[in-house]
Order: structure tokens, then C-alpha cells, then sequence
């Protein structure tokens, strides 16, 4: 009985400091370890795998590689700078509202006991390093089979820095940061990620040109298969991507759980249908790609809506991207090889505007803005759309920036004619995909 | 001698086979190949975009036959490898000028 009182008495003292200073939470802080890396997960295994068996067995390793280097480079430069950039504080509030300075250079000022919130800081820097890197890693399908690997290498490099950090910051860079003050609500990326990463995707696939016989050849993507597999590794590591951004092992947490398995459900359902109705044949890339469309459509909303919600964002989120695959592309030639524009631009489009319809009024899961203040739907809907916007722009031109410098470096972004007709595992990398 | 050469749909080649042990023929040479006919190729849809492919796999057997079992060697691929339906495939015989058996030296009819 004393020791029991005794043991009570001791721990009275830290229960009042427990309300001043965050303390390290086990709970969280295992699960924002896992979630970093089910993130990992999703780049060099899962988008690797859905990017690699779409391409022709002459290049897929050389798109593996594409997808594998992005992560490695995109990492080390997040650590250099990109982590300063987006989440830093700027020495003036002008600058504060674009990025974060450069303060934090390789971690600079940063302790490795230091916590953000409830978990270590360093933990964070994983955990948002592998979200850069999936982002740049989604441009890469727009331009695969003919980009020369070291441009691609060098622009990972710098486009982390330039152009992801900054938008990061914008968005979920805390106070001072310009759409982060306007309240634009973007739970786990749906525009810092898919519309940022996409864009910049068709924006390369502009600037290096299409593939040598585009629309005439035929272009076999190489194993369906790896396609089917990679998008269930994305789906898995997925849990982390959204459910990571809760920050905590909490209810919010499980509503992203609940919203993100939904929304992609009925989204691969909803693109079969649509290719059962329209080509007579429903595919399991189709199955995939619509698996693929709900788990980016639901991103920006998965902790902000609910059942009703993230089906109608997971459906019409398919919906769209189905047209910008199918229709759009083809209507207007562009050579986005592998969709990243088609999918993940424009589901992270829909997803993002979605946020702003279906976030339900729960002044416990918004985090700011229009709705969350006074109710107002239609002024939350005008910022995201202002945040779309502002992504939109920043991306285009910033991409067009960097791609310049990184061709220059290099000499040129592009493959000559022997290799891109030879392959590039060949050409490039010395390497076969299969020998039997 | 004669060669003859039948090109078949892939998923006959075992009653094939099975038909000429029965009627003794016991060593042939397979290949996979490509063609067309009459039959049309098929198509695959890759997220809209749809390719007609022309060629169909087939299997090619090959095997070298004295003169005078020609007809009833013949006869029996034909009836093991028929469908009824378009693609069923083509024989062809030719005439063969020298045979030898590698390990022995043994030539023409002794080496079929």
C-alpha cells in the first residue's frame, strides 16, 4: 500500500509539467517510424513496380532506376536543403511566406532529441524526406524510355530544393507561410505531392520531347503484372502516406485509414466499369491505374472527410483521371508516358477542390480557414482553389527553370537516336531485365 | 525421304505427338513460331490505348519420313491436330537429298 502512494506522490510533479512541454510519446512516435517507412516503401518498390512493368522490356530497368535514384538523391538533398527550405523559419516575414530559409542546412540547429510535438524531429525529417522523394519520383514516368539518366539525376537534385521545398512550405510551412495562413486545407499532399509532381511530369514530357515513334509503334508495356504489384505496395505503403499525417497514433488517424481504403476501392471499380462500358474489356491496368486515382484523390481530404465523401471523391476522382488517360492525351498528342499528369495532376486537382466541397464543419479535424472559422464552404472552396492555383504556377515555371539547368549541366536531356532506338538498359546502364 | 513440315496451334502439339508415337515415328524437331492465315489477330487495350497484333503463336514440327509412310504420316497429324476452325494451320512436304546420323555415320534410310 505505501509503496504504491509513494510511487503516486513521485510522478505528481511530472503531470504538472506534462500540460507546458510536449513529452516523447511512444505511441506516436512508433507509429510516425512506421509510417516514414511505409512511405519509403512506396517509392522504390511500389511506384517503381507500377512505372517499370509499363514500359517496354528495353527500358525497364532504366525507369526502376529512374524511380530508385529519384529517392537516394531527392533524401540527401532534403537534408542538405530541402528540409531547411520547407520547414525552417525565414529571416524576414516576406520571405517566410514562400520558404524557410536556410538555417537548418543539413540539419543545422537541429538535436537529435529534439521533438516536434510528440515524436522526435528527426524522425519528421524522414518522414517528410520520403514525400519529397515520391513526389519527384511521380515526374519521372512522363519522360521514361528517353531522358538522359544523369539530367535526370541533376534535376531531382535541385528541383527537391527549388521547387518541392518551397511549395511545401507554402502549404504546410506553419505560420507566415502564404497559403497555410489563407487556410488551404491539403491533409497529406494532395496538392504539395500529386498536382506538384504531376505537372511537373508534363511539363518535362513537353521539354524533352515525345518518344521516337510515338503513336506509330507499337509500345507494350513490359509485365502488367509488376504494374498490378507496385500499386498494391503503393496501397500498402499508402496507410503510412495518409495515416502518417495525422502525426500521432490517434482518431485521426483512423479516419484516414477509413477514407483512403474506401475512396480507392470504389475507385478501381469505378474505373473497370467505365472500361467495361467504353472498350468492352475491363483490364487489370485499369484496375490498377483506378486503384492508383482513389489513393491520390483522397489524399488532400483523407482526414478531413467521411464515408459519403470519400466515395464521391474516390469515384469521380477515378472518373477524371480516366478521361485524362484515355481522352485527354490523346486528344491533345502530348506524350506523358506514363500518366503522371493524367493521374496524379488531375486526381490531386479534383481531390484538392473535393477537400473543399466535403471537408465535414468539425472544428476538430480542420485545421484553419474559411469553413473552420465561420462556416464558410464556399470561401474555404475559393482557397483551395487559390492553392491550386499558386502550386500550379510555381510548379510550370519552376520546372521549366531547372529542367534548362539541369540539360545544360549535362549536356543536353535527352538520349541520341542509337540508344533510345537500342534501349536504355542497354545504352545506358550495361544491363538486361531478364535473362533466361 | 521427305521432310515434313506442319505448322500447328500450339495447345495440339501433344495429341500430335502421342499420334505419331502410335504409329512409330519417335523423333521430330519443334519450333515456336509467328504467322497468319486467314485467321485475324487479336487485340490488347492498355489503358485505351489498343494494339491489333497480327502475328499468332504456332508450333512448327518437323520430321523427316521414308517415302512410303509420307501419306499415313500425314494423315495422322491432320486428324490430331484439326479444330474444324480457322487457324487449324498447313502441312508441307518436301524432298529430302541426304540424311546422316551424327554419332554413328549412318546415312539416308538408316538414319531415319
Amino acid at each position: 500500500m505505501k509503496k504504491w502512494l509513494l510511487l503516486a506522490l513521485t510522478l505528481l510533479p511530472s503531470l504538472a509539467l506534462a500540460e507546458d512541454t510536449p513529452t516523447l510519446d511512444s505511441g506516436d512516435t512508433a507509429w510516425m517510424m512506421m509510417s516514414a517507412a511505409l512511405v519509403l516503401l512506396m517509392t522504390p518498390a511500389g511506384l517503381a513496380l507500377f512505372y517499370a512493368g509499363m514500359t517496354r522490356s528495353k527500358n525497364v530497368l532504366n525507369t526502376y532506376a529512374m524511380v530508385l535514384s529519384a529517392f537516394v538523391v531527392a533524401f540527401v538533398a532534403w537534408i542538405a536543403a530541402g528540409y531547411s527550405v520547407a520547414f525552417g523559419t525565414a529571416s524576414s516575414e516576406t520571405l517566410q511566406m514562400f520558404m524557410g530559409g536556410f538555417g537548418n542546412m543539413f540539419l543545422d540547429g537541429i538535436k537529435w532529441n529534439d521533438l516536434s510535438g510528440t515524436y522526435p524531429t528527426y524522425v519528421f525529417v524522414v518522414f517528410q524526406g520520403t514525400f519529397a522523394a515520391i513526389t519527384v519520383a511521380i515526374a519521372s514516368g512522363s519522360v521514361i524510355e528517353r531522358i538522359k539518366f544523369s539530367t535526370w539525376i541533376v534535376f531531382v537534385a535541385i528541383w527537391t530544393i527549388v521547387v518541392y521545398a518551397p511549395i511545401t512550405h507554402m502549404v504546410w510551412g506553419g505560420a507566415g507561410a502564404y497559403l497555410f495562413d489563407a487556410g488551404a486545407l491539403d491533409f497529406a499532399g494532395g496538392t504539395v505531392v500529386h498536382m506538384n509532381g504531376g505537372l511537373a511530369g508534363l511539363v518535362l514530357a513537353f521539354l524533352v520531347g515525345k518518344r521516337t515513334g510515338y503513336n506509330k509503334v507499337a509500345m507494350k508495356p513490359m509485365s502488367v503484372m509488376l504494374t498490378a504489384l507496385g500499386a498494391a505496395l503503393l496501397w500498402f505503403g499508402w496507410y503510412g502516406f495518409n495515416g502518417g499525417s495525422a502525426f500521432g497514433a490517434n482518431s485521426i488517424a483512423g479516419l484516414a485509414y477509413l477514407t483512403t481504403t474506401l475512396a480507392t476501392a470504389v475507385a478501381a471499380i469505378t474505373w473497370l466499369v467505365i472500361e467495361w462500358m467504353m472498350f468492352k474489356k475491363p483490364t487489370l491496368l485499369g484496375a490498377a491505374s483506378g486503384v492508383v486515382a482513389g489513393l491520390v484523390a483522397i489524399t488532400p481530404a483523407a482526414g478531413f472527410v467521411d464515408v459519403g465523401g470519400a466515395m464521391i471523391i474516390g469515384a469521380v476522382g477515378s472518373a477524371v483521371a480516366f478521361f485524362g488517360v484515355a481522352v485527354l492525351k490523346k486528344k491533345l498528342g502530348y506524350d506523358d508516358s506514363l500518366d503522371a499528369f493524367g493521374i496524379h495532376f488531375l486526381a490531386g486537382l479534383w481531390g484538392a477542390l473535393a477537400t473543399g466541397i466535403f471537408a465535414l464543419a468539425d472544428q476538430d479535424l480542420l485545421w484553419d480557414g474559411p469553413l473552420k472559422e465561420s462556416g464558410d464552404r464556399m470561401g474555404q472552396f475559393m482557397v483551395q482553389l487559390e492553392s491550386v492555383l499558386v502550386v500550379g504556377v510555381f510548379t510550370l515555371v519552376g520546372t521549366v527553370i531547372v529542367y534548362y539547368i539541369a540539360s545544360a549541366l549535362t549536356g543536353g536531356g535527352r538520349v541520341d537516336e542509337e540508344t533510345e532506338s537500342v534501349g536504355l538498359d542497354e545504352g545506358v546502364h550495361g544491363e538486361r531485365g531478364l535473362n533466361i | 525421304m521427305k521432310r515434313i513440315e506442319a505448322v500447328i496451334k500450339p495447345f495440339k502439339l501433344e495429341d500430335v505427338k502421342d499420334a505419331l508415337a502410335e504409329i512409330g515415328i519417335t523423333g521430330m524437331t519443334v519450333s515456336e513460331v509467328k504467322g497468319y492465315g486467314r485467321q485475324k489477330g487479336h487485340s490488347e487495350l492498355y489503358r485505351g490505348a489498343e494494339y491489333v497484333v497480327d502475328f499468332l503463336p504456332k508450333i512448327k514440327m518437323e520430321m523427316v519420313v521414308d517415302d512410303k509412310d509420307v501419306d499415313q504420316v500425314t494423315a495422322t497429324i491432320v486428324e490430331a491436330a484439326r479444330t474444324g476452325k480457322i487457324g487449324d494451320g498447313k502441312i508441307f512436304v518436301s524432298e529430302i537429298e541426304k540424311i546422316i546420323r551424327i554419332r554413328t555415320g549412318e546415312t539416308d534410310n538408316e538414319a531415319i
